[in-house]
């Protein structure tokens, strides 16, 4: 597998160290992965000799960042889905690729991941509730695979599922929210090259709670967004309705993205407390992802396309 | 049931009054052991709120219990159960000002305003504070049938903060929904004993 690195830097900055970049595999060992991870990761490559150049802002810790987490499907609280989320089979795993494409089917993971260059990418990733966090992922451009499938000129849509297996996925039993959970992007944000499906995160296999095998990773747009344990792709004419838009559409919007001048009625969306941190900090408009992204909205209101 | 003098007084009361500070001090120290998990200041918030509602429902339910046992005592405990919600509602209050908002007032003016759940646990405060003040016993003494109308505002406070709690959560209304029940079962119990009272002359605050 070839191994590149692309850093969409993160500019704005606070306090920085690069120590703690450096740091990071020592950190890794420390919670005991160290000589395991270059053996038995199939997914992921291992971090070994990467440059330590672009980093600006701290990275949040492995054991927040995978103790700390939002899948409803294992449970509401943020510790469940570490707690619960071992049930996940993730072998053998398949992605039903569907709609408007010339190469629908039933891809095996294996086959989607052959030939994908696995690069590390440190995003900041933001959710509605109000806390952030800085994660380094691995995984490929989503664009790169969709292009795979050959979507069709009436392909103006994605759609994201994930896996649906109540006996496994326990909290798909309740009603919290309409299963499977379903999210999606406009083709022009799915295309754009920010945008990841993540296969590990600190150089190491994505861990169950954080979406495994496959996850969708939207740094710009509000956390749910990024879908987790991808099961199925549709490339659709018309816009979908995501589980959140159904659960409450006056609160979830299509776009969900992160912008400090749109309220919402539960969470200050103008600061956010990085994980780790006490103090609140700002709120960047798209997340600090502006310059990458912010064209694919031009003249449109982002206050009535929230 | 009854609890033999002095022992009431030396010994069931403050053990109450004890063990009614357990939660802040397992917060205290689960905060300095650094076991609140990831966002530990969004654990002090939620937990200090939840023992505030908790103890404005058990101050309620001192009550219907003492009739259930018939244990008259245990209206003695009432008063102490009542602070104490004060005292955890006080927590939630500060953590809120204090370690979620950092006394930024923009901030704290601007949740007030547009977000109805912090809208209704402000109001829920406000209005704990005159029960608190007016809670000694020289009080009750001083704004007589005054003070037995302000005290009914004690039935009001659950179910603000219930909405205030149940207007946080995403999805998952398990919670609320229990403390709900638990209040329903209060408002009922409290029902049942005044249509009784009209026929035996029983008291029900």
């Amino acid at each position: 597998m070839k191994i590149t690195k692309t850093n969409y830097a993160l500019k704005e900055s606070e306090v920085t160290e690069e120590s703690l970049y450096l740091d990071r595999r020592q950190f890794i060992k420390k919670l005991g992965y160290g000589t395991v991870l270059l053996g038995t990761s199939i997914i992921t490559p291992s971090l070994a000799k990467k440059s330590t150049k672009s980093l600006k802002e701290e990275l949040t810790d492995y054991k927040s960042i995978t103790q700390y987490n939002n899948f409803y499907e294992f449970g509401t609280n943020k510790l469940a889905p570490y707690e619960n989320a071992h049930t996940l089979k993730t072998t053998p795993w398949n992605i039903i690729v569907e709609g408007e494409c010339e190469k629908p089917g039933n891809y095996s993971l294996e086959k989607i991941l052959k030939g994908m260059t696995i690069e590390e990418r440190i995003y900041r990733f933001r959710c509605v509730e109000g806390w952030s966090m800085v994660i380094p992922w691995n995984g490929f451009s989503l664009a790169s695979l969709l292009k795979r499938f050959q979507p069709t000129s009436k392909a103006k849509y994605v759609y994201f599922e994930t896996l649906h297996d109540p006996e496994n996925m326990p909290n798909q039993q309740q009603d919290h929210l309409e299963w499977p959970y379903i999210e999606g992007l406009r083709i022009d944000e799915a295309m754009n090259p920010l945008t990841l499906l993540a296969t590990g995160l600190y150089g190491k296999d994505l861990p169950n709670q954080n979406g495994a095998p496959l996850r969708l990773v939207v740094p710009w747009k509000y956390g749910f967004k990024s879908i987790k344990s991808i099961a199925k792709i549709r490339f659709l004419e018309t816009q979908l309705e995501s589980s959140w838009q159904k659960a409450n559409k006056v609160e979830y919007g299509f776009y969900s993205n992160v912008n400090p001048n749109v309220n919402h009625p539960r969470w200050s969306q103008s600061r956010e407390r990085r994980i780790g941190k006490y103090r609140k900090r700002k709120t960047l408009m798209f997340n600090g992802y502006a310059e990458e992204v912010a064209h694919l909205y031009k003249g449109m209101d982002l206050k009535q396309n929230y | 049931m009854y609890i033999k003098e002095p022992y009431f007084t030396k010994v069931f009361k403050p053990f109450i009054f004890v063990l009614a500070l357990v939660p802040v001090f397992i917060l205290a120290w689960s905060f300095y052991s650094k076991n609140l998990g990831a966002n530990p200041l969004e654990a002090m918030t939620h937990q200090t709120g939840d023992w505030a509602l908790r103890f404005l429902l058990i101050s309620l339910l001192v009550s219907p219990l003492k009739r259930l046992l018939g244990w008259n005592q245990l209206t003695r405990c009432r008063r102490i159960l009542g602070l104490y919600a004060f005292f955890y509602a006080s927590l939630h209050f500060i953590t809120y000002l204090w370690l979620d908002q950092f006394f930024v007032w923009e901030d704290i003016l601007h949740d007030i305003v547009n977000r109805p759940f912090i809208t209704v646990g402000m109001l829920a405060y406000l209005l704990l504070i005159p029960l608190a003040i007016t809670s000694a016993k020289f009080m009750i003494r001083l704004l007589k049938k005054k003070w037995i109308q302000l005290h009914k505002l004690a039935y009001v406070l659950p179910i603000l903060g219930i909405v205030h709690y149940w207007w946080l959560v995403k999805s998952n209304i398990y919670e609320p929904v229990l403390y709900a029940v638990i209040l329903l079962i209060i408002f009922i119990a409290r029902f049942i004993c005044t249509l009784k009272k009209n026929t035996i002359g029983q008291t029900c605050e």
